[in-house]
């Protein structure tokens, strides 16, 4: 790899900064010291808190026992559900279904919290939760989704079924001369941030300060003052430096919302640090759709007709995860231009966890679909899998264009993106390269696997806060909404900022996720944070700079116009041959009580939608199953890019994330619903000697929806790999006549797939 | 259990619990907090930190059995003025995002000089392996510590030379 783009040190510099691989403001202290997670914070007399959690996937519970555990040493207080006060959560997506802060009637998933002990040392609260006394009633637990939807069990008594959300399909008939039906699992998977849940609950007389490792602050904030009945006035979120998130740690938990209300009971600080295996299960899943796909094409490689089902696992409880099939309905017919184009889907309860967004959150499952879709159509009519793609993807004349289930894509140039990479993987060797080692009859054969994709970002437009202020020194003090939990926004932000002021980066006081200093917040997922509020940040940043030429004027009596700006020196205005800087300007402003202040609301008037193609090589070893993934090339286009080193950075871990559904991770429960897969020493965590280097190319095709041309880059590698990889696998085993085989594609997998290909030969 | 050790060079006594861990006692006892726990399977590096110059997890080691060794943490080899070369390396390669397995994996780089010469980057990627991260793929990751060794192993070259030469004009 290298860096393209010249490497800059932190330093103001003419140029402009935006479009450099300028070095993150915010690693010299994370490589000396280390971040400031939840975990890190100290606090005089604090109290330990753990959960003892349900050990069996359905049950009548019958009663929680906590009084064993009260007697041991160093113990504060425990709790069940009849301790708590407050009233269940109402369920958002169904209303009549509720979950409780703590197991009160049923066991509903392994991994539910059922109670909570409270003491003096970490370890003497785990001692503790060894004495908790559950007593329960084995039900019959669903833990397959097909199941669930044929209602054979209901599992909540308060509906007459258990799908929890549907999505109607509309008038829809196949069209084409080759139909081609399929069904593709995306599996479980759990998103695995490196920093696992963390909370503090810190009390100050009436006040309460919740410190907790989550994408989105300021909504945390509005959950933990609902449900405790918390003034507004009184109660304060900051979220640290957060150890990764990939979309689960967007919403607010039930025990994060315990822990204030615990630590308000006992009029004592209190921290929650999740231990590894409770995350594992309580933190929500990702992922869990099966999709029926039904593509209609003619033999000549036009695509008529594509109709896409989903049942997507919600796991126990309705969260985010149920609302996923409305994000992979927005992107059902991918990058391709069709005539005719139906979505229907119905999230379904089951005895697991619940699932919620994870890194992609429903296109990946959208991609997914249709790239297997068309690649299994190339083969039945013989077609080169990157002709059918090339024959069928929207003219990039017709941008904006709105596709049949009602996306309006801003731009894209997706034949483009093919073409160049192609080129960068050199296609036409490798198609010689695998036809070389069929005749050779090769024990390991070569796959090459293509993906076009087109995401969504920014789904949910709305309003996103950013400031920006002249403070003494003539230094800027710069916040902002949204909440980097590892993109580098510190680094980012600043750049547009200084840019557009002069000042230097190191000059830029960057604050982000706190309640009581950044007004208001929506937070940082579904790669929105750029286009929200790193345009709110610009757009201050220009405010500024208007309000201190208007002061500059008034100051030096002359008109607005007569005021020249320029970013030399860290920012100059000048009139003649009179020069202020930033910091004589503060002086003079605050000698006239003037705030230097602009901030703005900025919303965004539609989502944007970042595009790209990857190329996966692999290698099989037909003997043993074994997928070896020798090259993955990336071409991805999220509009103009501010940092090359950041984007890279975030496709590099995208396509890990990806490659890694593809290959190696699933969450697996038996059929009693027993995770098998609960810990790191028995998920497929990948480490680096799973991945080859990654070659990637950054096309920039600017979007007209906002001003800094900008679309999100977080989750793009994650929805193109993981569709690459299955094709290139399913490439390399099509002289067995293998179409598909589920992920993850493991040696088992792949074997067996094998092993009955060649048994029904 | 009585203990004495040093840690990035402080000798420190402590009367601990036998059972409490190596990483538990950098964190809550020394107060150094960059030493992160990810896991509890012994899986994830994150708590890594030298030995007596070797890496070893820390949440795999009691406290006790560090008695009388040289512990060296993310804290111990550089500063911001003064980077160690395995640290700038992150910095310039872009080697970090969310920053948790960081410090674990630095320390990790760094142990790899005494295992292996010139390694190719299979090399470090096996070397690592120990080493979870979520947020990199590990590629720029790969990148640092390949420099970064490259850069130890300069330094060291150039020691080398100038103690050689300190030495001739002892003479």
């Amino acid at each position: 790899m290298s860096l393209d783009s010249k490497e800059l040190k932190a330093g103001r510099v003419e140029e402009k900064l935006v479009g450099s691989s300028f070095r993150r403001l915010e690693d010299p202290i994370f490589i000396t010291k280390g971040a400031t997670y939840v975990g890190d914070l100290e606090f005089d007399d604090i109290a330990h808190i753990s959960f003892v959690r349900s050990p069996v996937a359905s049950a009548k519970l019958k009663n929680v026992d906590v009084s064993e555990a009260l007697s041991q040493p160093g113990v504060i207080a425990a709790f069940s559900a009849k301790d708590i006060e407050i009233p269940p959560i109402t369920n958002w997506i169904n209303k009549v279904i509720e979950r409780p802060f703590l197991a009160s009637d049923k066991l509903r998933f392994v991994g539910e919290a059922v109670a909570v002990v409270v003491g003096e040392t970490k370890a003497l609260v785990e001692d503790a939760c060894e004495f908790v006394n559950i007593e329960y009633e084995l039900t019959t637990p669903i833990i397959d989704p097909k199941k669930s939807a044929n209602n054979e069990v209901s599992l909540f008594e308060s509906c007459s079924t258990n799908i929890v959300a549907s999505i109607e399909g509309g008038d829809f008939a196949n069209s084409g001369e080759v139909i081609i039906e399929a069904e593709f699992s995306n599996q479980r998977l759990a998103p695995c941030p490196m920093e696992a849940r963390a909370v503090v609950a810190k009390i100050d007389g009436e006040m309460l300060t919740v410190y907790i490792s989550n994408q989105a602050p300021h909504s945390a904030k509005r959950s933990i003052g609902r449900y405790l009945s918390i003034d507004e006035s009184n109660l304060r979120v900051i979220t640290p430096d957060v150890g990764g998130g990939f979309g689960s740690k967007i919403g607010t938990y039930p025990e994060e919302i315990l822990i204030p209300y615990i630590a308000r009971k006992l009029n004592r600080t209190c921290r929650w640090v999740e231990t590894r295996s409770e995350s594992m299960v309580s933190l929500g899943h990702g992922r869990g759709q099966i999709a029926q796909v039904i593509l209609g094409g003619d033999r000549d490689g036009k695509i008529r007709s594509y109709c896409l089902s989903v049942i997507q696992d919600c796991g126990a409880y309705p969260e985010i995860g149920a609302n996923m099939p409305a994000l992979t309905r927005w992107m059902t017919s991918g990058c391709y231009d069709i005539e005719n184009v139906d979505f229907k889907s119905i999230s379904v309860l089951t005895n697991t966890t619940p699932t919620v967004a994870y890194r992609g959150a429903g296109r990946p499952e959208a991609a997914y679909a249709i790239e297997r879709a068309v690649d299994i159509f190339a083969a039945k009519i013989g077609m080169d899998k990157a002709e059918v793609r090339l024959k069928n993807f929207i003219d990039p004349k017709k941008f904006p264009y709105e596709t049949k289930v009602g996306s309006t894509y801003d731009c894209g140039n997706y034949e483009e993106s093919l073409k160049r990479v192609l080129k960068l993987a050199n296609y036409e060797k490798l198609l010689a390269e695998k036809e070389k080692r069929i005749k050779e009859k090769s024990d390991f054969l070569l796959g090459i696997g293509i993906s076009s994709y087109v995401e969504i970002t920014h789904g949910f437009p709305a309003k996103e806060f950013g400031s920006v202020e002249l403070i003494p020194g003539g230094k800027l003090s710069v916040k902002v909404g949204t909440l980097s939990h590892g993109q580098g926004h510190r680094s980012a932000i600043s750049m547009i900022v200084s840019d557009i002021t002069g000042v230097d980066p190191s000059n830029i006081d960057f604050y982000q996720g706190d309640t009581e200093l950044i007004e208001s917040g929506v937070g940082t997922f579904g790669s929105r944070s750029m286009q929200s509020g790193g345009v709110a940040c610009k757009r201050a940043a220009d405010m500024l700079v208007a309000y201190a030429r208007e002061f500059v004027s008034k100051n030096l009596r002359v008109d607005p116009s007569e005021v020249e700006f320029s970013l030399r020196e860290g920012g100059q205005f000048s009139v003649g041959s009179k020069y202020l800087g930033w910091s004589e300007i503060y002086s003079l402003a605050k000698n006239e009580g003037i705030e230097l202040k602009a901030s703005e609301n900025y919303e965004s008037s539609s989502p944007t939608f970042p595009f790209g193609a990857h190329l996966a090589v692999v290698e099989v070893d037909v003997k043993t199953g074994k997928v070896h993934l020798k090259d993955m090339f990336a071409v991805d286009d999220a509009g103009n890019i501010l940092n090359p080193m950041l984007a890279k950075g975030q496709i590099h871990g995208g396509l890990a994330q990806g490659i890694s559904q593809a290959l190696y991770e699933e969450f697996i429960y038996d059929q009693d619903g027993n995770p098998l897969t609960a810990t790191f020493a028995d998920y497929g965590f990948p480490t680096a000697a799973e991945f080859p280097e990654f070659h990637d190319e950054l096309m920039q095709t600017a979007t007209p929806v906002n001003e800094l041309g900008v679309k999100g880059i977080g989750e793009s590698g994650t929805i193109g790999a993981t569709p690459s990889v299955v094709n290139a696998v399913v490439d390399a085993l099509s002289i067995y006549g293998i179409t598909h085989i589920d992920m993850p594609l493991s040696p088992e997998n792949v074997f067996n797939a094998i092993t009955i290909a060649k048994e029904s030969d | 259990m009585q203990i004495k050790l040093r840690v990035n060079g402080k000798s420190l006594d402590f009367d601990v619990e036998p059972r409490l861990l190596l990483v538990e006692l950098i964190r809550d006892h020394v107060k150094l907090k960059g030493t992160n726990i990810g896991c509890d399977t012994t899986s994830c590096g994150a708590c890594t930190v030298l030995i007596n110059g070797i890496s070893a997890k820390s949440c795999t080691v009691l406290a006790v059995q560090a008695d009388g060794c040289e512990i060296t943490t993310i804290e111990g080899i550089g500063t911001v003025e003064k980077l160690h070369p395995m640290q700038e390396a992150f910095y310039k390669h872009h080697g970090l995002q969310c920053g948790f397995c960081t410090p674990g994996m630095i320390m990790a780089g760094i142990s790899l000089a005494t295992e292996l010469e010139n390694p190719e980057s299979d090399e470090i990627r096996l070397g690592i392996e120990g080493n979870l991260c979520r947020c990199t793929g590990y590629n720029n990751i790969v990148e640092a510590i390949k420099t970064g060794l490259a850069e130890m192993k300069q330094l060291a070259k150039n020691a080398n030379i100038e103690s050689h030469f300190d030495r001739k004009e002892i003479h």
